[in-house]
C-alpha cells in the first residue's frame, strides 16, 4: 500500500506539473504542438518596423493565420504569414501593418479584394502597405509641411 | 604580522572550501549520468522535493498572483493602462516571481531537511558505514536528490506560475472590475515562448543550486561545523542562507548576461 502511494502521488505530482507547462507553453507561448493545418503566403513590406513572429493575421478584425517569419531581402522585409485552412486571399488583397490602440502591437490586417483570383500556397501578395509613422506624422504637423 | 598570516590562512580555507564545493558536483554530476541510478530512491526524493511542495507552492504562488494583481491595477490604473495587468502579472511571474520565489520556498521547505538527514547520517556515522561495504554514498544520497530537484523545480515553478496568473486573474478581474478577455488576450499577446524558456531555465539552474549546496553542506556536516547535534543545525542554517542567496545572484547574473538563453 505505501509503495502505491509513493508511485501515485509521484505521478500526480509529475502530472500537474506537465498539465501546468503545458498551458503556458501552448497557451500563452502559442506553441502549436498539433502542427497547425495551413499554408504560407508572402508579402514584401517596405517597413515592418514592430512586427514579430507570431503576431496575427486578421481580416475584418478575426485572426486568421500568424507571421511565420520576417527577414530582409533586397533590403525589403520578407513576411511569411501562416494563412489558416479554408481562407482564401484574393490576388488584388491588400496587407497592411496595423496597431492595435495607440501604444498597442502591430499585427498585419489583409483588406479582401475583388478579384477572381485567389493566392495559392506559397504564392505572393503584391499590395502591402507599411505602418504609419507616427512620429513623422507628428513633427510633420508640428513642423507644418502636412498638407 | 599576526594579522596578514590570519588573513592568509582563511582566504586559502576559504579557496579550499570553494575547491572541495566544486569537486562535489562534479562528482554528483557524474555520478549521476552513469548507470545505475537508483530508481526507487529518485522517486521517493520526488514524492519528497516535489509532491510534498505542491501545498506551499500553491499558497505562496496564490498569493503573489493576487497581490501582484492588486498591486499592478493600482499603479497602472494611474496611468490610464490597467488592460496591461494581464501581460504585467504574467511576465513578471514567469520571467522572475515564479523560478525565484518557488526556488526560495523549496530551500526553505525542502532543502533543510535534506542538509539536515545526510548531515544527522555523517554525525552518526551512516555514511562511514556505506563506504565500509563498498558502497557509493554518492550514487545513495547525492544523487536521487539532484536529479529529483532538476526534474521538479520547473514543474513546481510552471505550477506556480498557472496558479499566480489565476490568482492575479481573481483579483483583477473577478473583484477590481477588469474585463477577462483583456486581462488573458492582453497575456497572450504579449508573452512569448522566450519568456516562459527562460524562467524554466532558471528554475533548472536554481534545482541544481538547491540540491547541491544542501547536499555538500551535508554531506560535510562535520569538517566545518564540529560534530554533534551542534554541527547539524549550524549546517543547516548555512546551507538555506548560502543557497538563497545563491538563488538571488545566479539570479541576476543569469538575467543580466544571458548565458543560457
Amino acid at each position: 500500500m505505501r509503495k502505491w502511494d509513493l508511485e501515485f502521488t509521484v505521478g500526480l505530482f509529475l502530472i500537474a506539473g506537465i498539465i501546468c507547462l503545458s498551458y503556458l507553453s501552448i497557451k500563452l507561448g502559442r506553441m502549436e504542438v498539433f502542427g497547425a493545418k495551413g499554408y504560407d503566403i508572402h508579402a514584401f513590406f517596405s517597413n515592418s518596423g514592430g512586427l514579430k513572429n507570431g503576431s496575427s493575421v486578421m481580416i475584418a478584425g478575426v485572426e486568421v493565420g500568424r507571421i511565420k517569419s520576417i527577414s530582409l531581402e533586397d533590403y525589403q522585409a520578407l513576411v511569411v504569414m501562416s494563412i489558416a485552412e479554408g481562407i482564401e486571399i484574393q490576388e488584388d488583397a491588400i496587407a497592411s501593418i496595423k496597431t492595435r490602440g495607440l501604444i498597442g502591437e502591430r499585427f498585419v490586417e489583409i483588406s479582401p479584394g475583388g478579384g477572381e483570383r485567389i493566392i495559392p500556397p506559397g504564392g505572393r501578395l503584391r499590395e502591402t502597405q507599411p505602418p504609419i509613422d507616427f512620429e513623422q506624422l507628428v513633427s510633420k504637423y508640428v513642423f507644418g509641411t502636412l498638407e | 604580522m599576526d594579522l596578514v598570516r590570519k588573513l592568509g590562512e582563511s582566504a586559502i580555507k576559504a579557496l579550499f572550501r570553494l575547491g572541495r564545493m566544486g569537486i562535489f558536483l562534479a562528482k554528483a554530476f557524474a555520478f549521476s549520468v552513469t548507470p545505475p541510478v537508483k530508481l526507487s530512491l529518485l522517486i521517493k526524493q520526488i514524492q519528497f522535493i516535489g509532491f510534498q511542495s505542491i501545498s506551499v507552492i500553491f499558497l505562496t504562488g496564490a498569493f503573489t498572483g493576487m497581490v501582484l494583481g492588486y498591486q499592478g491595477f493600482n499603479t497602472l490604473s494611474r496611468f490610464g493602462s490597467d488592460a496591461f495587468l494581464g501581460p504585467m502579472v504574467g511576465l513578471s511571474l514567469i520571467k522572475e516571481m515564479g523560478p525565484v520565489i518557488s526556488a526560495l520556498m523549496v530551500t526553505g521547505r525542502a532543502g533543510s531537511s535534506i542538509t539536515a538527514e545526510i548531515g544527522i547520517m555523517r554525525i552518526s556515522e551512516q555514511i562511514d558505514a556505506l563506504e565500509l561495504m563498498g558502497l557509493n554514498p554518492y550514487r545513495y544520497l547525492i544523487v536521487p536528490r539532484l536529479l529529483a530537484a532538476i526534474v521538479c523545480l520547473p514543474l513546481l515553478t510552471a505550477i506556480f506560475d498557472v496558479i499566480g496568473i489565476f490568482g492575479g486573474y481573481l483579483i483583477g478581474v473577478k473583484m477590481l472590475g477588469l474585463s477577462s478577455g483583456v486581462y488573458f488576450g492582453e497575456m497572450v499577446s504579449y508573452v512569448e515562448m522566450g519568456d516562459i524558456l527562460e524562467g524554466l531555465i532558471k528554475s533548472l539552474n536554481f534545482g541544481v543550486i538547491i540540491a547541491w549546496v544542501c547536499c555538500f553542506k551535508g554531506f560535510h556536516t562535520g569538517f566545518y561545523t564540529g560534530f554533534g547535534a551542534e554541527g547539524v543545525s549550524k549546517a543547516t542554517t548555512q546551507a538555506v542562507v548560502l543557497s538563497s542567496v545563491l538563488i538571488l545572484v545566479w539570479d541576476y547574473f543569469l538575467t543580466s548576461t544571458r548565458i543560457f538563453l
